[in-house]
């Protein structure tokens, strides 16, 4: 085409490019006009923004900048000059605007670009927290996990349980595969796989206890990684292919009681370790944890805990069965004893019977037989038949005694008795077996010896018989000499008896009895053996003499009975030989006015109820005692005349009458004068009567003055009947009556 | 009142005078003397012993009276009335006597006149009593029943 002459208009291509121009600032005055909306509405919905003035500039230099391009809009035509001086301002404060805003800039984003950094720091920490809490809950896990298992464990007492709990509680909180227990043997020398975790009944594997790895898991109180290969931790054959997991090993002190020291933790000075191996299941890729490892440790030293608890009380439940065990054997013993006491005093109850009785017949009619007309070797026969029989007897008699002393049955029979006869009896008895042998008995008896005592007359005698017997027996010539008398506080403490320490009191005394004799004496070494049962000298001279050797016994029981002691002496063989022998004796009581007890060998008669006819004479100067004491005598029976004065008395009295009652403490009267004169009233011993003397007094001097005018009896008034009557009977049987005042 | 009643009623009673203490054991052997051949004998021995006594009494309040009192003659007066009253079992006047000689021995007038006095309440008292005593046995014999015997129970 060829430019044509006419004259093209400039403005359609230039009109073309001015409309796109057009278009294009209305499209940015648009786009400048919505940023600053944008911003606006974008800021206000978020909370933090911490430039808004900055923002302010920003909208305003953005605005502005839409403003300018809006009014170029007008610029492309024909504008006026009012247009052109609004475009000017507007493109002056959009050059102020946007410079400022540059400006500002500079300071402005070295800050966001900070804020930034720290946004970036922030996340990062957030991170690590999260991780660090991850790790603490593990841990408290593992803690909850140690608290179960240490509860678990120590909630039982069995040893078993406690170590069957650990393994299961520890492979059930760290997912173990395999979990075991080496414990060592009694030699010490091995470890003995005893518990495992998964096997029921581990085989007895042991391994020897003296291994590198083994001394380094015991060296220390940690737990130790060891390798998978080696012997302790081979237990299970591998399950997996390839990796075994990781092993671990620690140590479980195998504690005594002595460990536990009153204020220390319990010393690890035991060399007794356990071996407790844990294995983390294989393949698994999992590693052992630090929290895992001090896991285990603790759960190790609860177990050691735990199991020496357990072994005390298995100790103490093993000392208890001892002590069942023994009380059992103990009573069963004592059950028996007392079968075999029963038994043996059942067998000499009976055998006392059946033994005396055969031995009765035979010493009774062996006794007839002598009586009899016999040839002089039928009486050496019959002769030596009864001794034998009496030495059977008497044996018997012995044995028996001597078991019921044994057992404590034998209880003393104490009564009143006269002291001085009981020496003469036995004297009496002794003396014709001493004239025989030419032996000659003295006996002296102390001016003090009491004549009345109270204890066990017969088996006094009893002693003093076997110890006289045994002076006689044991004598071939000589004399043999018995002294009795009381023995006093020094002479009491006896050097041969050092346990015994009398103590006279008011109502005892100590009698002392030495019998001494001039015949074959004892060898001193022998005297202890004496007083034991059955046992013999061992000389052969007094093997002879017989005697079933139970006869000391005896007597020293009787003696320890009597609360006294008994002892030999003697200066040797030949040297003849002293017994001696204090027994305690009561003093009989004065006041006791029913026993009455003057020759003990005669029964108190109180047979005599009826003294009818006899006759009395009362002397009493009061009316009313006087006929009172008549009542009395009269209700006994008697015969009775009265007097209220002496002078009447000797006028009255008479040979006929048999007793005068005379009231001694009459004043103005002397009752003693006048017993005197009617003693000496009567020449003749027969006709004299009995004086009784009754007074209301109760001393002493009463008594020996009345004795000492020949009044044959005092009474205290008042006089009962029963008194009376036995008053009587005493006096018409003995001529004499003294009661004790 | 019949007679168990009136049984019962002496004993009662001569159980009182025991537990008063005016009465002693020696009375009750007074009792154990009475017998067929000594029915009265208790009676009797009282009797008397209220003559004696009552004499005694009167000589030794005399003998008080005097001016200058012979005290050994009192005290033989009392010695005799102590002897009475303990043989019939009176024992607040043997007593009262025991009391009275001490008095003597000091020669102690108002001492013997106080206790004298109280010796003479005593003994009415204990008169009184066995006259009330007698009485009842009287009575229970004349209803035709027989003396009860005292035991010593109590």
């Amino acid at each position: 085409m060829e430019s044509c002459n006419c004259i093209e208009p400039q403005w359609p291509a230039d009109e073309l490019l001015m409309k796109y121009q057009y278009i294009s600032d209305f499209f940015i005055a648009l786009a400048y006009f919505s940023i600053p909306l944008e911003l606006i509405y974008f800021v206000k919905k978020s909370a933090v923004f911490p430039y808004r003035w900055v923002l302010v500039q920003f909208g305003a230099f953005i605005v502005l900048c839409g403003a300018t391009h809006l009014i170029n809009l007008w610029t492309f035509t024909m504008h006026s000059r009012t247009v052109a001086i609004v475009m000017t301002t507007a493109k002056v404060l959009t050059a102020v605007v946007s410079c400022a805003t540059a400006l500002m800039l500079v300071h402005i984003i070295p800050d966001l670009l900070s804020v930034k950094t720290r946004e970036l720091f922030l996340k990062n920490k957030a991170a690590e927290l999260d991780r660090e809490m991850g790790l603490i809950r593990t841990q408290e896990e593992t803690g909850r996990h140690v608290r179960m298992l240490t509860h678990e464990i120590r909630s039982t007492l069995d040893r078993h349980t406690i170590l069957k709990t650990t393994l299961v509680e520890l492979g059930r909180t760290l997912a173990l595969e395999e979990c075991a227990l080496w414990m060592p043997t009694r030699t010490g020398l091995e470890l003995q796989l005893s518990y495992t975790l998964r096997q029921q009944n581990p085989v007895g594997y042991t391994v020897p206890i003296h291994l590198p790895v083994i001394n380094q898991v015991f060296s220390s109180n940690r737990a130790v990684k060891i390798s998978p290969n080696c012997p302790v931790a081979r237990i299970r054959p591998l399950a997996g292919k390839y990796i075994p997991g990781e092993v671990v090993a620690v140590r479980v002190p195998l504690l005594h009681l002595s460990n536990f020291q009153i204020n220390d933790w319990p010393e690890l000075s035991t060399k007794r370790y356990a071996l407790m191996v844990l294995m983390l299941p294989s393949d698994s890729a999992r590693q052992w944890h630090v929290h895992e490892l001090e896991l285990v440790e603790v759960v190790a030293d609860q177990v050691a805990v735990a199991l020496s608890h357990a072994a005390i009380l298995e100790e103490s439940m093993r000392a208890r069965d001892l002590l069942i065990e023994q009380n059992v054997a103990l009573d069963l013993a004592r059950r028996e004893a007392e079968t075999a006491i029963r038994a043996r005093n059942d067998f000499l109850a009976v055998m006392n019977h059946e033994m005396r009785t055969p031995m009765h017949a035979i010493i009774a009619l062996s006794s007839l037989l002598q009586e009899t007309e016999l040839t002089p070797e039928q009486r050496l026969m019959v002769e030596t038949i009864l001794k034998s029989s009496n030495l059977l007897a008497t044996l018997i008699n012995d044995v028996l005694d001597l078991s019921r002393l044994e057992d404590g049955s034998l209880q003393l029979d104490i009564g009143t008795f006269n002291l001085h006869s009981v020496f003469k009896e036995v004297l009496n008895l002794i003396k014709p077996v001493a004239s025989v042998k030419k032996l000659s008995v003295t006996l002296n008896l102390a001016q003090d010896l009491p004549v009345y005592a109270v204890g066990d007359e017969k088996r006094l005698m009893q002693t003093m018989l076997n110890v006289v017997g045994n002076a006689v027996k044991f004598s071939k010539e000589g004399s043999i000499s018995i002294i009795a008398f009381v023995a006093k506080s020094e002479s009491l403490r006896d050097s041969r008896a050092p346990d015994f320490f009398p103590m006279p009191s008011d109502n005892h005394f100590y009698l002392r009895v030495q019998v001494k004799d001039s015949g074959s004496g004892i060898n001193p070494q022998e005297i202890p053996k004496l007083f034991t049962k059955f046992s013999q000298s061992q000389s052969s001279a007094t093997r002879n003499s017989g005697g079933s050797g139970l006869g000391l016994a005896i007597c020293k029981r009787f003696v320890n009975l009597m609360e006294g002691h008994i002892w030999l002496e003697s200066d040797g063989l030949a040297k003849g030989c002293t017994a001696t022998f204090i027994v305690k004796l009561g003093i009989p009581e004065r006041s006791n006015e029913s026993k009455l007890p003057f020759t003990p060998k005669v029964p108190a008669n109180h047979g005599q109820t009826n003294f009818s006819g006899l006759k009395v004479l009362v002397m009493d100067d009061n009316g009313v005692s006087r006929m009172v004491t008549k009542g009395l005598l009269e209700h006994l029976g008697c015969d009775v005349s009265t007097v209220s004065s002496s002078e009447e008395c000797l006028h009255v009295v008479s040979h006929e009458h048999q007793v005068v009652f005379l009231d001694v403490c009459m004043p103005g009267i002397d009752g003693f004068e006048l017993a005197v004169t009617i003693r000496e009233k009567f020449a003749k011993r027969h006709e004299k009567p009995l004086i009784v003397a009754l007074t209301g007094n109760t001393d002493k001097v009463t008594k020996e003055n009345c004795m000492r005018v020949g009044i044959n009896g005092v009474i205290q008034k008042p006089i009962s009947v029963d008194k009376m009557r036995s008053i009587l009977s005493e006096l018409l049987e003995h001529r004499v009556l003294y009661e004790a005042l | 009142m019949e007679v168990g009643q009136m049984q019962r009623r002496l004993i009662e009673y001569t159980k009182s005078l025991f537990m008063e203490g005016i009465l002693d054991d020696q009375f009750l052997q007074l009792q154990q003397l009475q017998d067929e051949s000594n029915p009265d004998f208790v009676v009797e021995v009282v009797s008397l012993f209220f003559q004696d006594a009552e004499k005694l009494l009167n000589d030794i309040t005399r003998a008080l009276d005097q001016q200058s009192v012979d005290f050994p003659k009192v005290d033989a007066h009392v010695h005799q009335l102590k002897g009475s009253s303990a043989s019939v079992g009176a024992q607040r006047v043997k007593n009262g006597c025991i009391a009275f000689r001490n008095f003597c021995e000091e020669q102690n007038v108002d001492g013997s006149l106080r206790c004298l006095q109280q010796i003479k309440q005593e003994y009415y008292h204990v008169k009184n009593k066995l006259e009330a005593l007698f009485r009842l046995e009287q009575q229970i014999v004349a209803a035709g029943g027989s003396v009860p015997m005292m035991e010593l129970s109590f």
